[in-house]
């Protein structure tokens, strides 16, 4: 479903080139989960982002190579092409859900707004389907909730809303960068059980970034490892834990605290 | 955005803002109902010139006659209809130029913004007077020519804060799901920065009030024989020692005015917590 080939990413600030991916590929299909692992600055973000064609605010980068999305270039695109992609067939949920709603609207309106814009709804049908997307990411009370202000949801209240808006027009494609960095450790599992089960219920692929070898465990199918804008190794999950060739894959993995015992623990 | 807002500021900033509304609610009654709360006409003159207080006449009468207190109503009513159309005005432009330039960036953000610098290098007073005399001393010249000047001051309050708000996550967030450019700067920037432009807007008609009375003081404001606030002053001057309270009314007027969005602006600013976050 999603084939990228050949992408690269620089940013160019008063003339100079930086490039922080190195024209890496990578392939998604239809309904699977794949994670990508590195540290900070390995490119892995701003990879996920590619895919969204969103640039850092602030910086400007230039995009090459391809990146097909079920046969159409998303680079060649327009702008306004772009945004019907966005949220309607790629969605992505960020890492800090304290700071990525907008504190003054109700969550419900954020959300009508998407099932608005992308799927033509009607004000009350929108607020209907809402109140149901409030409810099956497990917000208990979602009628009333969905009149709430964000500053009134904890933060894995406020990651759950921020991951009912990015599935609320059911899209193809789901990109998780960081979802539970920002989060205590017992939400944490919390969300990414939800992320599976969403998943699984709506169909979606999974595009999970993390630094963490521990969220990726038992998430996911394939994993691409990056690292300094370049994949380094790639493969079925199982495998890579079980022998992992590239000494920064195992640097990585030998990173994690006893992995395979924390998910149960 | 604070959890914990230190309750005595809060509690001050409210007392402020309640104070600061009563002020304006006594300026707005004059500017709406002016001439039908003024008890004689501004223009009808009586023998009695340059009177102190009097049952008749509550302030005393000018040198013509003219009943102070009616005059310092009519008066007020001129000179804050110009104040507050032009900052209307001048908070319109602000904003969209300010918006645009701020959210935009880049060359747009360039070109407007060196614009507006040349009209803010030059001082508020000397624009005004060029403008002015230029175009000539009406109503709507001085409203044209004050909406301009304070244009520059109202785009940058708007510009700046939209610059940080423009990369806060939400923005992000919100162009990840799909919302359009334009729906973003309306509905997840500019509703982040209401609270320095509001304060600013208070400030800035403080400042018109003084810009308003200044230029009518110079003979620069609206044709006699309307009253206002300046051109009252400047016409009691010579009378000052015999008649002092035809110096005081107009002068107090003119600070009670300034002084209202003064206290309005303080009020906001420690209710808000701008400037804090």
């Amino acid at each position: 479903m999603l084939e990228v080939r050949d992408l690269t990413a620089e940013f160019i600030r008063e003339g100079e080139v930086l490039r922080v991916v190195q024209r890496i590929g990578f392939d998604i299909a239809a309904g699977e989960a794949v994670g990508f692992v590195g540290e900070s600055g390995s490119g892995k973000s701003v990879t996920a982002r590619a895919v969204m064609r969103l640039a850092p605010e602030g910086s400007s980068i230039r995009w090459g190579g391809r990146i097909l999305f079920k046969g159409q270039d998303l680079l060649a695109l327009s702008e306004r092409e772009m945004t019907d992609v966005r949220g309607r067939r790629i969605a992505m949920v960020f890492q800090d859900p304290m700071a990525s709603l907008n504190p003054v609207m109700t969550v419900g309106q954020q959300i009508d707004d998407m099932l608005m814009r992308h799927m033509s709804l009607s004000g009350a049908q929108a607020r209907k389907r809402t109140v149901e997307l409030l409810g099956l990411v497990g917000i208990r009370d979602p009628e009333h909730r969905a009149d709430d202000y964000p500053h009134q949801f904890s933060g894995g209240m406020r990651q759950r809303v921020l991951i009912a808006i990015a599935v609320s027009c059911e899209p193809d494609l789901l990109i998780a960068d960081e979802p539970t960095t920002a989060l205590d450790v017992t939400v944490q599992a919390q969300i990414l059980r939800l992320l599976m089960r969403l998943r699984r219920e709506l169909g979606m692929a999974l595009m999970l970034i993390t630094h963490d070898f521990g969220v990726i465990a038992g998430m996911v199918e394939r994993v691409y490892v990056m690292n300094n804008g370049e994949i380094v190794e790639s493969g079925a999950i199982d495998t890579l834990f079980a022998a992992p060739k590239h000494p920064y894959t195992q640097a990585l993995l030998a990173a994690v605290p006893r992995i395979g015992t924390r998910r149960s623990a | 955005m604070s959890d914990a807002p230190a309750p005595k500021k809060h509690h001050r900033g409210q007392t402020m803002v309640f104070i600061g509304l009563a002020m304006l609610a006594v300026l707005l009654l004059i500017v709406v109902f002016g001439p039908s709360i003024a008890p004689y006409s501004p223009s009808k003159t009586s023998p009695n010139s340059l009177d102190g207080p009097t049952a008749m006449h509550w302030l005393g009468t000018d040198s013509i006659g003219r009943d102070l207190l009616s005059r310092l109503i009519v008066g007020g009513r001129g000179t804050l209809f110009i104040t507050f159309v032009a900052v209307a005005l001048a908070l319109a432009a602000g904003l969209v130029l300010g918006l645009t330039s701020g959210y935009m960036g880049g060359k747009v953000d360039l070109i407007v913004m060196r614009i507006l610098d040349v009209i803010f290098a030059f001082p508020v007073f000397l624009l005004a007077i060029a403008v002015v005399a230029a175009l000539g001393p009406t109503v709507r010249n001085l409203i044209l020519t004050i909406a301009i000047v304070y244009t520059p001051a109202m785009a940058r309050v708007v510009r700046g804060p939209v610059l940080s708000v423009k990369r806060w996550d939400h923005v992000e967030a919100a162009r990840s799901v799909g919302v359009g450019e334009f729906a973003i700067a309306i509905r997840h920037v500019l509703p982040m920065v209401i609270s320095p432009i509001l304060v600013q807007t208070s400030l800035i008609l403080a400042n018109t009030i003084f810009t308003v009375t200044a230029l009518s003081f110079l003979g620069l404001g609206p044709p006699p024989p309307d009253p206002n606030w300046g051109s009252m002053l400047a016409e009691a001057r010579q009378f000052m020692e015999l008649a002092p309270l035809t110096v005081i009314g107009p002068a107090v007027a003119i600070i009670f005015a300034s002084l209202t969005f003064i206290v309005l602006a303080n009020g906001l600013r420690e209710l808000l917590d701008v400037g804090s976050r």
